[in-house]
């Protein structure tokens, strides 16, 4: 059996080591088992006891080689993978797929089946936020959010085990469509539950997105100016955060969001710098409250009696070498896909890009001279899935 | 600006290196010498009608009939709201390709991971080790002719065909009674 | 508690002074006694856990332990036999002595503060005119204990703990100090009896509204007591979200108990030293503490029966309290701690023990001041009282959620 080298950090593995002991400094694995890691990812961390002068991540511990994975199986049955690409926001997974694979074969979706997929994209945006939030407070010791978040999203949950009868990796949506339509009486529940939930957002802000303590550890951590976040191709809140305006929902319109009225919310350092860690909690919460909007626009406009499923082959056969890119606004930033097609039924090449992938190379650069707990608050923030980073 | 504006602001500045555009499959691309590619990508963030100041995706394509491995960058500009591909096409046998770290931090991260599970090299990238795959990985695993090792640290990579245990106990018992049945024959 | 044992052996009929087996009656009750405040500081500590456990999920819209006994009530028993029952484990390369001591340390640093602790009128095992000196020497116990078993646990992690936490203690035990240095100005005695006896039943003859500055000592001390218990939002050391669970982490089985029993029961002693310097003690509306030592006979067991309850009520108030900001509050981060009390809580703990020394003096000159401050004070408190009863209110109504405390038991 090879023994294990340790990782290098500078490409100069003993001399690291060296000069680590010679200055004192503790080489730390916090991780791949952590609390409060989101997901399986260990981060080596050089500290003095308090302050860190480097955190380093490591990841791949949630590797499933799902890629590999979209070359073997058809396009219609990788749909259920790509729930587990991000199984908090497995419907905006599903959706990127399903776009990239409809613009390889020109189909066009109909306006019900873009209108389900809508509401449902946004019930699970509410709900990954949701968590996203909640993890973040508990993170910084505030438990009481993360059950009042969680309580939430079990009537999300509820809502969406209706729809398609699951309640983290959905598979609902189709190539060509959606799976099954919306149930009766559907639209009363959700309004009833948007109508509810609009007042839980205002009490979650009384109780802890103002509190000063939580301000406090917030405000001014780890600013992420716009260009460095641009730099390292950050996505969604994290980049919104930081004051650039870019929401591929309004800039590069997709399915029937064109019909939609509603904000961006962009950081401005209210309380802090911006594209600090608060902002990208401000970001957050903000955004649920935007979806809700979306939501009830969707449940007026959505036309009645109308078809769900486009027309779809029954064995989808692409001509060899074609390939497509589809770009989604998935609840942790911009999911995008690319396919290239292959010879038979299955894909030849799948890659799919995700928000959290990026936002692990920027934590090597932001995270020098923080504090430890400050690197927990860092990661909650940037709100970073495992299995999103490592597929 | 679209993709032909595009290319043809390339070839004004970079004349000949600089290719025709590939024909619409779905969407064009430009495939620029892997040599070219740090002076295209320097010229299409740094020029201010083009401003791709983002590295969407780089993800590397194999191609064993031809021999090949592309390497697909997918660029966004932000100020401009444009988005372009380029290719570099490598041999199959020994790819490498200059890195763009020094253009776009993303790519750091994502050359990375491409070197991991294809092994593209990318010259000049600061820090170019694996990142999905355990450092003492054999092995790329997402080339198209890629074999798993059968064990990695003693665990195997392979699992008994959960019926075979059932075949051989038949196979078993009809041979004892093959033998039994021989044994009685020539007493 | 000498009195009582003298009075005990006078009628027996012996002369304590000259009697040779008076020390060996004392040896024996102050055995008694130990074993009554060991049990009662153990127990409380369980049922502080239960308490915890109910408030903290009711807080959490959750129910909580509701199992195990009516409300769950027997869940602590249940725990504690399931932690009795685990395997003891020592790291392989812990200090082996001084990973088993360590809990004890806490547990006496813990559990001798309430020998001096007035649970009412009379019952109180040491009167010592040195009481409050001696509660600050004690928990000071604590910190060893932590230490050693942050060291001795043989783990990076276990080790940044222990130090945050003692830092932690250490620091803020002199904003704490000069708090209660306060009600010992008031009052003119160290002694935890002496102190509720210079104070009245109502609220406006509590120390906490004598003054501003005794309002403010109130606060200091309330805010240094909850980061010498570890109590959010101080946990740093106990930071489940950094350090898996400081310096107990490689704990197991009672082992791990001791911590959290000194850590729930602590809470009894930080609420019961607050009520004790600050809120008036067991001192009973209606009923003067001349009155109460003249009684003899039913009326005075009534009366003593009345006072503990007093007590206890205030001091469970002050628990709920603690439970209730823990599971309100983020956490500091340790560098903010470490400035909060030294730029701001040393500072202004020293200027409110300026302050009450000078307003002694201008009180002696003119009595009436100290009534109008009394009134003024208490009554601006009811104010606060009053408008936060609203704004809980209002914020029910707002979210169209009700107040129901009769579900889900």
């Amino acid at each position: 059996m090879k023994p294990l080298e340790l990782p290098t950090m500078d490409m100069e593995n003993k001399e690291v080591l060296r000069r680590i002991e010679i200055t004192g400094d503790m080489l730390l694995n916090m991780g791949p088992q952590h609390p409060s890691t989101h997901g399986v990812i260990n981060f080596l961390v050089q500290t003095d006891g308090e302050v860190m002068k480097r955190a380093i991540p490591e990841v791949g511990y949630l590797h499933r080689s799902l890629e590999k994975i979209g070359e073997r199986c058809t396009y219609n049955g990788f749909m259920p993978y790509t729930d587990r690409v991000d199984y908090i926001a497995a419907m905006f997974a599903n959706q990127g797929w399903a776009m990239a694979v409809e613009r390889l074969l020109g189909l066009q979706v109909p306006k019900r089946a873009e209108y389900c997929r809508v509401i449902a994209c946004e019930l699970n945006r509410i709900s990954s936020h949701l968590v996203s939030v909640g993890t973040m407070a508990m993170d910084i010791g505030a438990v009481t959010p993360f059950p009042y978040a969680l309580r939430e999203r079990e009537f999300i949950n509820d809502l969406l085990e209706e729809l398609c009868g699951a309640r983290l990796t959905y598979n609902y949506l189709r190539i060509g469509g959606v799976a099954f339509d919306l149930p009766s009486g559907y639209e009363e529940k959700v309004s009833s539950f948007l109508d509810h939930f609009e007042k839980i957002l205002d009490e979650f802000n009384r109780l802890i997105t103002y509190n000063e303590i939580f301000i406090k550890r917030l405000a001014h951590l780890a600013p992420i100016p716009g260009p460095m976040a641009i730099e390292y191709c950050l996505a969604g809140p994290n980049l919104r955060a930081s004051g650039v305006g870019f929401d591929v929902r309004k800039d590069l319109p997709y399915s029937v969001y064109p019909d939609f009225q509603f904000d961006v919310p962009v950081g401005k350092g209210e309380v802090g710098t911006v594209g600090d860690s608060w902002d990208r909690f401000w970001c957050r919460v903000e955004e649920m409250r935007q979806s809700c909007r979306i939501l009830r626009q969707a449940l007026a406009q959505i036309p009645r009696d109308a078809q769900i499923m486009g027309k779809v082959p029954r064995k989808i056969k692409l001509p060899e070498g074609a390939e497509a890119y589809s770009r989604i606004e998935s609840a942790r930033g911009d999911m995008q896909y690319y396919v290239v097609a292959g010879p038979g039924e299955n894909a030849h090449r799948v890659k799919i890009r995700t928000g959290s992938f990026t936002a692990m190379g920027i934590i090597d650069a932001l995270s020098r001279g923080l504090m430890i707990a400050d690197l927990v608050a860092l990661i909650a923030s940037l709100d970073v899935v495992a299995p999103e980073i490592d597929r | 600006m679209t993709f032909e504006e595009i290319q043809q602001r390339l070839a004004a500045k970079l004349g000949e290196r600089i290719g025709a555009l590939s024909p619409a499959n779905k969407d064009p691309f430009l495939v620029v010498q892997a040599a070219d590619l740090v002076a295209v990508c320097r010229l299409l963030k740094d020029d201010p009608d083009l401003a791709f100041d983002c590295l969407m995706n780089l993800s590397t394509v194999d191609w064993p009939k031809k021999n090949q491995i592309e390497v697909v960058y997918h660029l966004w500009s932000y100020p401009k709201r444009h988005s372009f591909i380029l290719k570099v096409q490598l041999d199959r046998a020994g790819p490498e390709v200059p890195s763009v770290e020094p253009v776009w931090k993303s790519a750091n991260w994502l050359e990375r991971e491409q070197f991991d599970l294809m092994g593209v090299q990318f010259n000049g990238h600061p820090d170019l080790r694996r990142i999905m795959m355990p450092d003492d990985w054999v092995g790329h695993p997402l080339r198209k002719d890629y074999k798993e090792e059968a064990q990695w640290h003693n665990i195997t990579t392979t699992r008994e065909n959960s019926l075979e245990g059932y075949v051989r106990l038949d196979e078993l018992a009809k041979k004892a009674a093959e033998a039994a049945a021989k044994k009685e024959v020539p007493s | 508690m000498q009195g009582f044992l003298d009075n005990l052996i006078r009628g027996w009929g012996h002369d304590p002074a000259t009697w040779p087996w008076t020390q060996f009656v004392y040896l024996f009750f102050m055995g008694l006694f130990s074993f009554l405040v060991i049990n009662f500081a153990a127990i409380s500590g369980g049922i502080f856990s239960w308490a915890e456990r109910r408030v903290a999920a009711r807080m959490q819209s959750r129910v909580g332990p509701n199992r195990v006994g009516p409300a769950g009530f027997l869940q602590w028993i249940a725990d504690a036999v399931k932690l009795l029952f685990k395997e003891d484990l020592i790291p392989d390369e812990a200090d082996k002595v001084l990973f088993r001591a360590a809990p004890y340390f806490m547990m006496v640093g813990f559990a001798c503060v309430f020998v001096a602790l007035p649970f009412s009128h009379r019952l109180i095992i040491a009167d010592m005119n040195v009481g409050i000196f001696y509660i600050l020497a004690v928990t000071a116990l604590i910190v060893v204990g932590i230490i050693m078993s942050g060291w001795s646990s043989n783990s990076k992690w276990s080790l940044f703990g222990a130090i945050r936490s003692a830092a932690q203690i250490v620091s803020y035990e002199i904003p704490a100090g000069m708090a209660l240095m306060i009600p010992v100005l008031l009052a003119g005695t160290m002694s935890t009896q002496g102190i509720i006896r210079a104070q009245g039943a109502w609220p406006w003859q509590w120390f906490v509204f004598d003054n501003p500055a005794a309002t403010a000592a109130f606060f200091i001390f309330f805010t240094s007591a909850l980061a010498e218990g570890n109590r959010t939002p101080f946990d740093l050391p106990e930071a489940e979200s950094e350090l898996v669970s400081g310096y107990n982490t490689e704990y197991s089985g009672m082992r791990f108990s001791y911590f959290f029993l000194v850590e729930w029961g602590n809470l009894w002693v930080m609420s019961a030293l607050a009520v004790t310097m600050f809120m008036g003690g067991w001192q009973v509306p209606f009923l003067p503490a001349a009155r109460l030592d003249a009684l003899a006979g039913w009326p005075a067991f009534f009366a003593e029966v009345a006072s503990l309850a007093v007590f206890a009520l205030k001091t469970l108030f002050f628990v709920f309290v603690v439970m209730w900001l823990r599971w309100t509050l983020p956490r500091i981060r340790v560098d903010q701690m470490m400035n909060m009390c030294w730029k701001y809580l040393v500072p202004a703990s020293f200027v409110a023990v300026l302050f009450v020394a000078g307003w002694m003096l201008v009180v002696r000159a003119a009595p009436l001041l100290a009534t109008a401050m009394h009134l003024v004070l208490a009554g601006a408190a009811g104010a606060a009282v009053v408008l936060f009863v609203l704004r809980v209110a209002r914020n029910l109504r707002d979210t169209g959620d009700k107040f129901d405390f009769t579900s889900n038991w």
